[in-house]
Order: structure tokens, then sequence, then C-alpha cells
């Protein structure tokens, strides 16, 4: 009887002990959006149940390893105790309630993360290897990075278009697969201005890891602000080729594999001095850099591949002709 | 046996083969360059050579070790195997038309031709090894011998025997091998994780065609399917040695099968590695297509190489249930089977139920990359999610198969060591049925951001969450158990692994719900939560069991007993390490650390938690070499022990050790419950006084 009185009191301690070292931690990231609130809510309350069942489990028994240990020269057996079938009704049951409780405790928090705001602004993602793109339909602007107004929700409208990606920001909590064929979504209301990223979560191949981008929490007044200076520059750039081709380059994340200026990824060439420099091949053979040889790399990447750049293939994006004349029209900048 | 034969024999010729490969490698990478481009380049970090290298130099390895039968035998047919396979595909295809670089693509072989090639390899390496035999000489109607006598020594173990310890040992070697493989994987992208930036895996460095961050994918990916096929393995190992002796049957129901079903393990191990030097696979041991139905041919062989082990675990499991059912001992009812024979039968019933499901999703995109078929191709109008679903309906409960015969082990050592009886031993051997049946309803819960129907994934956290149940009866059962037994002072290592098993597996169990609870996984899903809770499980469920029983049962095998304070040192050493481990990768998870990438960002400062966490797993690392070291040096230098060492009830316990050829050479009967310690008089087995009397 003593033990289980010194046990009951150490399992009670030992069960807040973890609970506030736990709770002190810093578990979470900041809190950056209404959705964040039920599930770090709900993870509380894991926590707490966490911290109690550690306790009593690990409590009895190393109690029991300490103070049950065998007395020098005693070669007995213990008492012969073969169950108790009262006490596992009891911890069958028990536990049964506590299961039933946390899912419709979890099915509760999972339902005010999916609830939909009429005003939502709709944003369409598009995620690619290994690059995102955000178009915003009501404004006509296509981004690289994720801007978004605080305190106001968002619907996220997402597909790929080739494997699957996962949109994650972590201050944000939510998650949500992008599946190539389909659209899926994603309802998030920031409630911190502040700077965070976009993270893929989804195998995606190669560069899975640097497939992250810059999401910006702003007022209404400076994302209004942002809004109104981009639209100005998609209209002034929709007035030349070059103009053109740059914002398909940037709607289409293409600095993801080719550097401009020396940023951007180096799994294809870069582009500064494409056009009008001579291009060493991997079989050996060189080509003049002009319309033709650009054109043709972006029609059938796979026709002439760069020296060095064998190991990932470019795949084809499908660019009307116009657009490519475009693309080429903007490299042809690029010295 | 002459005295060339040996180990360092062995080491020498796997230099000298590895070597000859890459040479020969080099020389026909040359070649097919030379011919399809008109102008020949060595690429020396190239498939080719990786493939020639890895093949010949374990071909040669194992030449040295035994000459050249039984295993080399088996590898040598593998590689002609698949040239010959390969090579009449290519032929095919160039009388239908199909040449240039359809013929020779950057690879030797084009993809159906390498596809090909492989399974006829892995189905020669079956005949060369000899694993077929008996069946050929009964399908050209001669008799064979019901057993075959083994020839006395190690070498036994590197060919085919019917002997179910043999093949028990010879699966738990393989198992500690591609444990040992497995861990390789993970220290090396261990240590380009160590600090972020890439470090030596950068885009620039090129190794089997493929690039550091690709490199990275593939033995991350490898490191993942390698663990679980030597875990599989593993298990099968334990219940190949153990079960028999525990139900009192002179062998398993089916020699022929058991052998089969290891043998097929092995070049399916060999195809896995293939994998790697073949362009790799960057998708996860998961495999998800459209990713997976794009990547190099690599990915071809990491399903081939699933597809095949699978045969082992379906055969192996019909065979451990076909044994406990028709080969008990007199008197050994269903309530008096020791508890690690209910685990195995709840383990092996989910093995031969749902492993074709894994063979499945992965036949699929075979066939779909193979064929042009459109199953998962939403162009096709496929459905990529379809997959995610077939592959967990086996890959979850995969997870209890891991986990339930290590759980067996713990709760048939704790009650020899604390010499009390199992507390409540039907409520654990129905928990095990229990956490199987269940484990069959809860796929889903890997699904909930994949864009599955968004209501479904309430009921399955419902169902994950019930597995809970079960799983408390065991930990509760265990701790009342241990409660008040009488605690070996000083504790022994078998008994030290099975309390850290309960401790490990108990973190494992408890980081489980938040990630059945749908909300909260939207957050955790993808993370190094998920990486840490897993190997949490996994540790617990399998890795520290696995030691337990394998310093437990070695002196039955060996007649020695292995090195006390190396078991300790192995023991003290691991388990701190992996618990930081483990507590460190749940942290940055929540922090928003992603799995599986090459890389991370600095600005998340994980810089320093990821120093550690490396710094803990060469720890790991080093600890299992200290075990690796004791158990090949005790085979011959243990301490002698042939007696009942544990003081254990069990039958085969009460026969001095190592184990008798055909087991029992007297029958026992069971006359009481397996765990009655501390009743006095009472015994669990009786063996028939003498021979020829009627029973």
């Amino acid at each position: 009887m003593r033990h289980f009185v010194i046990v009951g009191i150490l399992v009670i301690l030992m069960a807040g002990l973890t609970y506030v070292g736990l709770d002190s931690a810093g578990l979470m990231p900041v809190q950056a959006s209404a959705q964040s609130v039920p599930i770090d809510r709900m993870w509380n309350e894991q926590v707490i149940a966490m911290s109690f069942l550690f306790a009593l489990i690990v409590v009895p028994m190393f109690y029991s390893l300490i103070v049950f240990r065998r007395k020098k020269g005693d070669t007995t057996d213990a008492a012969h105790v073969e169950g108790n079938t009262r006490l596992e009704i009891v911890w069958t049951i028990l536990p049964f309630f506590a299961v039933v409780l946390f899912a419709y405790l979890g099915g509760n928090s999972l339902a005010q993360t999916l609830r939909a705001d009429p005003d939502a602004m709709v944003v369409k993602v598009t995620g690619r290897q290994w690059s995102w793109s955000f178009e915003y339909p009501d404004y006509g602007v296509t981004s690289k990075e994720l801007r978004l107004p605080v305190g106001k929700q968002v619907h996220l409208q997402m597909t790929s278009t080739d494997v699957i990606h996962s949109f994650w920001v972590p201050e944000f909590r939510v998650k949500q697969d992008l599946v190539p064929g389909r659209v899926t979504e994603l309802r998030i209301t920031p409630t911190l201005v502040g700077a965070w990223k976009v993270r893929c979560a989804e195998i995606c191949g190669a560069s899975h890891y640097s497939m992250e981008t810059p999401v910006v929490v702003t007022s209404q007044e400076d994302f209004d602000a942002w809004m109104a200076g981009e639209a100005a520059l998609v209209a002034e750039a929709a007035a030349t080729p070059e103009g053109r081709g740059k914002a398909l380059v940037a709607a289409n994340g293409c600095t993801a594999c080719h550097a401009i200026d020396g940023v951007g990824g180096n799994i294809g060439p870069k582009w500064n001095g494409a056009f009008g420099e001579e291009v060493e091949l991997s079989d050996g053979s060189t080509v003049p850099g002009d319309e033709a040889y650009l054109t043709e790399s972006i029609k059938s990447p796979q026709a002439k591949i760069v020296a060095g750049y064998e190991s990932q293939l470019m795949p084809t994006y499908g660019f009307t002709d116009e657009q490519i004349a475009d693309i080429v029209a903007y490299i042809k900048t690029l010295r | 046996m002459t005295k060339s034969r040996s180990v360092g024999s062995g080491l020498l010729l796997l230099v000298i083969g590895g070597v000859v490969g890459y040479g020969v490698g080099l020389g026909l990478d040359f070649l097919v360059t030379l011919l399809t481009t008109g102008s020949g380049k060595l690429n020396f970090s190239g498939s080719v050579a990786g493939l020639f290298t890895l093949l010949s130099s374990v071909t040669a390895f194992f030449f040295g070790v035994v000459g050249y039968r039984g295993i080399t035998r088996g590898l040598n047919w593998q590689i002609f195997g698949t040239l010959f396979g390969g090579l009449f595909v290519t032929g095919i295809r160039f009388l239908m038309g199909m040449r240039g670089t359809q013929l020779f693509g950057s690879f030797f072989f084009s993809e159906p031709a390498w596809v090909f090639g492989a399974l006829v390899g892995a189905i020669s390496f079956l005949f060369g090894v000899g694993a077929l035999d008996d069946w050929m000489k009964w399908a050209r109607g001669i008799d064979t011998p019901d057993h075959h006598e083994d020839v006395p020594g190690w070498e036994k173990y590197l060919g085919v025997s019917l002997d179910h310890k043999v093949i028990g040992i010879q699966y738990t070697v393989t198992a500690l091998v591609l444990i040992s493989v497995g861990g390789l994987f993970a220290l090396i992208f261990r240590t380009e994780l160590a600090q972020s930036q890439l470090q030596f895996l950068t885009s620039t460095f090129r190794l089997f065609n493929q690039t550091g961050p690709q490199i990275y994918n593939a033995l991350m990916s490898l490191h993942g399917m390698v663990m679980i096929v030597s875990i599989l393995l593993g298990i099968a190992g334990i219940m190949n040695y153990v079960v028999p002796l525990l139900l009192g049957a002179h062998d398993m129901a089916f020699p022929r099968m058991n052998a089969f079903a290891f043998w097929i393990a092995v070049p399916a191990s060999v195809l896995l590695l293939m994998s790697l030097v073949l362009g790799g696979f960057e998708t996860g041991w998961t495999g998800y297509p459209p990713l997976s139905s794009r990547g190099p041919v690599g990915v071809q062989m990491f399903f081939l190489g699933v597809f095949v082990a699978g045969w082992s675990s379906i055969l192996g499991a019909m065979n451990v249930i076909a044994t406990v059912l028709r080969m008990r001992a007199k008197g050994m009812t269903a309530m008096r089977l020791p508890i690690l024979v209910w685990a195995s039968i709840a383990t092996s019933i989910i093995s031969l139920t749902a492993t074709q499901l894994i063979g499945l999703s992965f036949q699929l995109v075979m066939f779909q990359r193979l064929l042009g078929m459109g199953f998962f191709d939403p162009a096709k109008g496929g459905n990529p999610v379809l997959f995610q679903h077939l592959f967990w309906f086996y890959s979850h409960p995969a997870v209890y198969v891991f986990v339930l015969p290590g759980l067996g082990v713990i709760s048939e050592l704790l009650p020899v060591f604390v010499r009390k009886p199992l507390f409540g031993y039907r409520w654990v051997a129905m928990s095990s049925l229990g956490i199987a049946l269940v484990g069959f309803v809860v796929w889903a819960h890997h699904m909930f951001t994949s864009g599955m129907n968004e209501y479904l994934r309430v009921p399955f956290m419902y169902s994950t969450l019930l597995v809970a149940i079960p799983t408390g009866v065991k930990f509760f059962s265990w701790v009342a158990t241990i409660w008040g037994g009488k605690i070996p002072n000083p504790m022994p290592t078998p008994f030290l692994f099975t309390v850290g098993a309960i401790f490990v597996f108990l973190l494992g169990g408890l980081t489980g719900p938040p990630n059945a609870t749908v909300s909260v996984d939207l957050h955790l899903h993808d993370t190094y939560f998920i990486v840490g809770h897993f190997h949490d499980t996994i540790f617990g469920g399998f890795v520290f069991p696995f030691f337990a029983a394998l310093y437990y049962w070695f002196p039955k095998a060996t007649g020695r007993r292995m090195n006390e304070f190396w078991g300790k040192v192995h023991f003290w050493l691991m388990t701190p390490s992996f618990l930081i481990l483990t507590f460190g990768m749940m942290r940055i998870g929540l922090l928003g650390m992603r799995r599986r990438i090459a890389d991370y960002d600095a600005a998340l400062g994980f810089d320093t938690t990821h120093l550690v966490l490396t710094i803990c797993g060469f720890l790991i690392a080093t600890s299992v070499l200290i075990f690796i070291i004791n158990f090949f040096h005790s085979v011959k230098n243990g301490e002698k022990a042939e007696g009942n060492l544990w003081n254990s009830r069990s039958p085969e316990w009460q026969v001095p050790s190592p184990m008798a050829a055909h087991n029992y050479e007297v029958p026992f009967e069971v006359v009481g419950e397996p765990y009655d310690y501390g009743l006095p008089g009472s015994k669990y087995v009786e063996f028939a006084p003498a021979k020829g009397k009627k029973h």
C-alpha cells in the first residue's frame, strides 16, 4: 500500500513537471494565422495527455526497477500474481473514453481550421519543380512571392504542373498537397504582420530542399500599394516583347534552374550571355547562341544539351510560339 | 576445407573484384558511348562502372570465403541472368526496329531491358544457389530425402540449408549486414546535414550520373527501404529460430519453402543496392507517382527489389502460420502458447494478407513506365492519390509487422527476468491480434494532407486513435509485471534492452496520437516530428527488442554467451544518443524542419541541433559496431553457457545448448502455464520419460 501512495504522488509530480517543461520549451513557431489557434490549443491538450501517460508508465516502472531490486543472496522467485481481470477492463475502458473524447475534440478543431469566409480573397497557387507562383485573379497579377493583407482570409486554389508538392508555412500551421490534374484548397487568415516562407513539404525531386519562397503579410494599405505597383508593372511590361517575356519568366519560375545576373539555380545554364556567344554542347560540338538555338531549346529542351548540364533535363513547358518569342526577346536583353 | 578459404581472402578478393569490375565497367561504358555517339568518353563516376564494381566485388568476396558454391554461385547466376535477360529484350527490340537511343540508353540497356534482366537475374539466383533443387528433382520424378544433413562448421550458412535454425541465423546475419548498410547511408547524409548549406553533396558533385542533392535523396530513400527489408529479415530470423523451438517442432512446416523465402531476399537486396548505381531514386521509400513515374531506371530497380522481397515476407508468414497451427507439442492449447508465438501469428496474418498491396502498387507504376499505362497519370485519366491508398494499405500495417514480434519479445523476456508471471497473459495475447486487426483500417491517416476527401479524414482519425487501446493494454501489463518483481541485480544485457525497449516504444507511442488528430497533423505531417516519432516506434518496437533477443538466445545457438561488459557498453552508448537524436528531431520538426530535404534554411537556426544529431548518429553507429564485433567474436571466444542460463521455464532452455540438429531428441508435453514463475512445484513442459513410450 505504501508503494502505491508513493508512486501516486510521484506520478502527479512527474506529470506536472513534464507538462511544465514541455510547455515552457516553446515547442511551436509563432502563431501567425487564425487557423493556428485551434491547432495549438489541440496540441496543448495532447501535451497534457502525453505528460500524464508518460508519468503513469515511467514512474511505476523505474520505481520498481529501483525499489524491487533483488537483495544479495536472495534466489527466490517473486510473488505469483497472474493478473487482475477487473484492472484489465479498467485500463481498456478508460482509454476508450479518452480516445473518443480526443477524436471528438480533434474533429472540432479541424472544423475550426476549415471555416470559410465568403469574402475570402482567391489566390491561385501553382507548384512546379522547383518554384512557386501565385496568381491574383481579381487583380490580374502573378507573383513569385505570396503577399497577403493581414486579417483577411485567403482562399488558396492550388495545383501542380508536374509532381506532387505541398504548401506549408510553419507559422500558419496548416498544410495541403498540390496534386497534378486537380485543384486542392486551403484557407488561411493571417493575423500577424511579418515575413515567412512557403516551404514545399512533399519530396518533389533533386531541388526539393530549395523549393521555398517568401510570404509577406502586410497591412491592407501596404498590400493595396504593392498590388497597384505590380499591376502597373504588368501593364508596362505587356507593352513590349521583352517585358512580356520577363513576366513569363517570373511567373514560370525559370530562375529556379537558370541564373540571371548571378541570382538563381545552377541546374540549367545561366542566361546572361546565352544569346550571342558560342555554346559548347555535351557531345563536344558547339553551336552559335542565336534566336533559332534559344527557340529550339525552349521548345524541345533535349534537342541540344549544354555541356555540364546532362544530369537533370528540363521539361517542356507548352509555351505558344508568341510566348517563346517574348522569352527569347527577354534573354537577348541579358548580357 | 582448405585454409585459403576465409574472411581474409574474401576481403582481398573483394578489393580485386572491385577493381576489375570497375575497369570492365569503365571500358564497356567507353565502348558504348563510342559506338552510339562516335566519340568515346571515360565516365569515371558513371553508372556502368559503379554497377560492375558492386556486383563483381560482392561476388568475389563470397568466392574468397566459401569458393564457387552456395551464395557465390547464386550471385554469379544473377549477374549472368541479368545480362541474358537484358540482351534478350534488347535483341527483340532491335528486331522490332527500336534502335538509336532506345537501344543503348545512358545505361547500356534501355529501361525494359534492365527491368526484365533484373527479374531474370533474381530468379537465376535461386537456381544458382540451389534453393529450387529439390523441387526440380521432384518435377523430374526423382525422390530426395526429407532432410539434408548440413556440413558441419560455418560454411553451411552460405549455402542452402533446410534447418530452421540455420535459416534463422542466415536471416539474422543478413539483417545485421543490411542494418550496417542502411546505417552507413544514414551516416553519409547525416554528415551533409550537420551544417546548413550543401558541403560535399553539392550540385557540381557527380556520382553514378547523379548530382549531390540527387545522391542525397537516393541515399535517404534507400536508408528507408534497406532498413525496412532488414527489419523484415530480422523478425523472420527471430521467428524462424525461436518459434519451432517454443512449439517443440522439429522444423518449420515447409522447410524448402522456408529456404526459398530466405534466399529470395538476397537477390532482392542486391536489386535495391543496384538502384543506387543505376541512377538512384529520389522519391523517398514511399515512391509516390508522378515523381516515381519519371525518374531514372534506378526507380524500377527499387520497385522490383521491394516486389521480390515481398515474396519472402508472404511465404515466410504462411510458413509460420502453418507451423503454429499444425506442429505444436502435445497439450499446447491456444492459451498455453508462449506469448511470442501469439505475436508471430498476429504479424504473419498481416504479412500474408497485406504485402500484396505494396507489390501491386509498385507493379502498377512499373507498368505505367514500361507499357505506357495511365493508372496514376492524370493526363490519361489516372489518379495519383489512388497510389497512396494502395501503398498505405500495406505500409501502415507493415509498421505493426515490424513491431509486434518485438513487443512479443518484451512480453516473453520480462517474466523470465523479474521472476513473475506475465500480468494478464490473455489480454496481452489478444492485444497483439487487436493491433493487427485495427491496423487494417487506419491507413489513410498518412494522407490527411493528400487531397483525398476532406470528410473521410475524420473516421480515419477515430480508427487510428483506437490503436492506443490495445497498445495501452500492453504497457499497463508490462508495468504490472515488473511491479513487485525480483529485479535482477546487476541487470543482464537482454533485460536492459527489454526495459529500454519499453521506454523508447512508450515515447513512440505517446507521440503518435497528435499525428492521428487531423488538425494537429496538418502541421506535423512531413516534418522531422514524424521522423522522430517513427524512429522511436521502430527502435522501441524492433531495434531494442531485436538486440534483447540476440543477447538472450545467442547462447542457445552457440553454447556461448556474448560479452556482458561490451553488451552494457552497447546499451549505455546507444540509448542516450538515440533519445537525444529523436528528441532533437521532434523539436526541430515542430519548429519547421521538413523531412527529406538535403539542406535547410540557415535562418531557421537549426545548425547546432543538427550538429548534435549527427554526433548522436555516429555514437549509435559506434555502439552497433561494438555489438557486431562482440557478436562475431563471442561465437568462438564467448564464455561457455550450455545450460539454462536465464533460468527460464521455456522448453528450449530445458535441453543443453547449442541446440541439436533436429531439436528435441525426446518430445515434450505441455503440463502447465508458460509463465508461472513463483508458483512452487509448477512446470510448463515435461519431457517424455523414455523412448518407445506410446503417446
